[in-house]
């Protein structure tokens, strides 16, 4: 029943290409921008033009450094972002539906049952003031019409399936009794408790400590894996796309600059951008003393993609022509590229953050 | 949260110890001889001496703390030296007004001032937000007794819509079992009188009531416009939940705390009486009873009514707590 995704087996053209299975893909991003303007200011483009598909079962990575509007993404496609001041152009598929545009009510019933999303920020994503059975068993209520004793029952399972251990006791605690990991494992359940097909995942690590990133993504993959549900992890580490994605979609600036099946990606990587995000991944097997690699400059060093590259002045391979002309995204070498003056050589082989 | 109640509860006797204390000192301290403003000008030193025997302001003062706490503790609050009368009495007799008048304004500051400071918190800069924030700065600035004396106006003398003053109409004659004369109708079956008293609450109850209302409103919609954007409002509307059930369960819950501090705030200032509004409105609530106490320096009538003024505080400041507990566990634990 799952469609196994089988790395290596490159997609023809990952971009705008319908995947080669033949099933249609869940969730079709086509040209999807969203602009916030403020009266006063200058309108920005939190996101520019993103088509991406993903289909069942797929685990998708967005990967870009902060601003580079992965988030903003997400939460267009959950219909999340605020309702004033923002402009959502383009078209969000999910299975065949409309969302963007979609009425209040329509979206409403499928946020929570068919699109689940876990949130950067455990410590405040959990209401301080309802007990965390509450708040699981008021989305079981909500979508899957379970009774009051039903629901808290399922509420154990579900955080017996996350791991909270003593979880008919937990069922009653506060979320300020416990910690970071359990609140994020707690996010998850409510997440997956309508078992969504789509689970949207924005940096669910970034905000935890270093052990328990790598079980909170273990538990990830335990979980989305072998069954229908698709998984969009949003996340500024390529080190978690590496351990858990099968397809990755590296964002800056609000676009796209390239995308590629996960090992095509990590064995090459073409943009500089990609290659600088892969360079700058602290590693174990350096000699130590030898300083990180980061990619000079700052996220607010870009150009507007209306007058070339937005990663020109970053960029170590930047040209002239990069500051005269917006390069598109194009198919090359097994996989989407925006970039004049790709990287040629193997700049280094990357490990992945192992769950 | 039982345990909570127990041991907020018994934090409250050394506050009640020290205030009973502090009290006492401070009304001694005031300028003016209390035999003297009693006998007015023409008092003969005699005079002078012979009553301050008879209430013991010739005693030390440690001997005058010790008698007032020991009395204090057989229920004798003292005896008016003005009126002749037992405090205690002028308390059973004046309390209940005060009481009636305070519940009727409350209960507009909260019925009316929750609703409309969310309102006006979840559209933050629409026209109705605008409406409302512009009128319940109105509300504040208003003088309490410019607005009691314009609604007597309006709604009194010229539509004649409600009662002018007093409690309740001079012609009805009722029984006053528990001196509240609304609740006193209701139980002894006058139904009629039990309406006609209520009428007389509701202007005194709006001039007094809106200053609360005003804060209500501005403190409600400054918490919510706060809660508004947590993160946790955003994992409800992730979840797919109900409007409803996101605004009361997630929004409204978490931004009444401080709203709570101040409805006990204002139920302590309407406690302690209202003299402009009990002065319009021709009530005999205690407001202008500790008004004259004051002017006459009638000192056990003034500890007696400071002490229950600060009992009152210490009681609703309990409750606040208690409903803080209730409402977040977070402060359980603390």
């Amino acid at each position: 029943m799952t469609v196994e995704y089988v790395p290596g087996q490159p997609q023809s053209q990952p971009q705008t290409t319908i995947a080669g299975h033949g099933d249609r893909p869940l969730l079709t991003v086509t040209d999807l921008s969203v602009t916030f303007t403020r009266r006063g200011r200058a309108p920005v483009h939190a996101v520019d033009d993103v088509s991406f598909q993903i289909r069942a079962g797929e685990h998708v990575g967005l990967v870009g450094e902060s601003g580079s509007g992965k988030s903003v993404t997400s939460l267009a496609i959950m219909g999340l972002l605020p309702r004033g001041g923002v402009e959502v152009a383009g078209s969000v598929d999910f299975d065949g539906q409309e969302l963007i545009g979609l009425d209040t009510a329509t979206m409403r019933n499928l946020r929570g049952q068919e699109l689940a999303m876990v949130f950067q920020d455990p410590m405040t994503s959990l209401n301080p003031v309802i007990t965390v059975g509450r708040q699981i068993t008021e989305v079981l209520k909500r979508h899957r019409d379970l009774d009051k004793a039903d629901a808290r029952t399922e509420a154990v399972d579900l955080l017996t399936k996350v791991g909270i251990p003593d979880p008919a006791r937990r069922v009653g605690d506060y979320p300020h009794q416990l910690s970071g990991g359990m609140r994020q494992r707690v996010l998850i359940a409510i997440a997956l408790a309508c078992q969504p097909r789509l689970l949207i995942a924005d940096e669910p690590t970034t905000a935890l400590d270093v052990t328990i990133q790598a079980q909170i993504l273990e538990l990830l993959r335990e979980l989305v894996s072998g069954s229908q549900t698709a998984l969009l992890m949003i996340t500024h580490d390529l080190g978690v796309v590496a351990g858990l994605c099968d397809r990755v979609h590296v964002m800056y600036s609000g676009r796209i600059v390239e995308s590629a099946e996960r090992r095509q990606l990590f064995a090459r990587p073409r943009h500089p951008y990609t290659g600088g995000l892969m360079a700058s991944i602290p590693r174990l097997d350096q000699p130590r003393g030898v300083p990180l690699t980061p990619i000079p400059g700052s996220p607010t060093d870009t150009l507007p993609w209306s007058q070339g590259c937005a990663f020109a002045p970053r960029c170590p391979n930047s040209e002239v022509d990069c500051r005269m002309h917006t390069p598109a995204l194009e198919p090359a070498d097994n996989r989407a590229l925006r970039c004049f003056h790709p990287l040629t050589t193997d700049p280094r082989s990357v490990g992945a953050t192992h769950a | 949260m039982l345990r909570f109640a127990v041991r907020r509860i018994g934090l409250m006797v050394p506050t009640l110890i020290g205030l009973s204390l502090l009290l006492f000192f401070w009304v001694r301290i005031l300028p003016g001889d209390p035999a003297r403003s009693l006998l007015g000008q023409r008092a003969t030193p005699e005079g002078i001496e012979r009553l301050n025997e008879l209430y013991g302001f010739d005693q030390p003062i440690w001997k005058q703390y010790v008698t007032y706490v020991s009395a204090l503790a057989r229920g004798d609050f003292g005896q008016s030296i003005d009126l002749h009368e037992p405090v205690l009495d002028a308390f059973i007799d004046k309390l209940p007004t005060t009481i009636e008048v305070t519940f009727v304004a409350l209960l507009l500051a909260v019925a009316v001032g929750i609703p409309l400071g969310y309102y006006a918190g979840r559209h933050q800069g629409g026209w109705l937000d605008t409406a409302i924030v512009s009128t319940s700065l109105l509300g504040v600035v208003t003088p309490v007794f410019f607005l009691a004396i314009l609604l007597k106006y309006v709604f009194a003398d010229q539509l004649g819509l409600l009662p002018t003053q007093g409690r309740q109409d001079a012609r009805i004659d009722v029984d006053h079992p528990t001196n509240f004369y609304v609740l006193d109708g209701l139980i002894t079956g006058e139904y009629a009188a039990a309406w006609d008293a209520l009428q007389h609450l509701i202007l005194p109850g709006l001039a007094l009531g809106t200053i609360p209302l005003a804060i209500v409103v501005r403190i409600t919609r400054a918490s919510v416009s706060d809660v508004v954007h947590e993160d946790y409002v955003r994992t409800a509307e992730a979840k797919g939940l109900y409007a409803g059930t996101i605004n009361r369960r997630h929004i409204l819950r978490n931004a009444l705390l401080p709203v709570v501090t101040t409805i006990g705030l204002q139920l302590g200032l309407l406690l302690s009486g209202a003299v402009l509004t009990e002065t319009v409105f021709a009530l005999d609530g205690i407001g202008n009873y500790l008004y004259d106490a004051i002017t006459v320096r009638d000192y056990p009538v003034l500890q007696g009514f400071i002490l229950f003024i600060a009992l009152m505080y210490s009681i609703i400041n309990l409750l606040v707590d208690l409903s803080y507990g209730l409402i977040d566990p977070r402060v359980r634990v603390s």
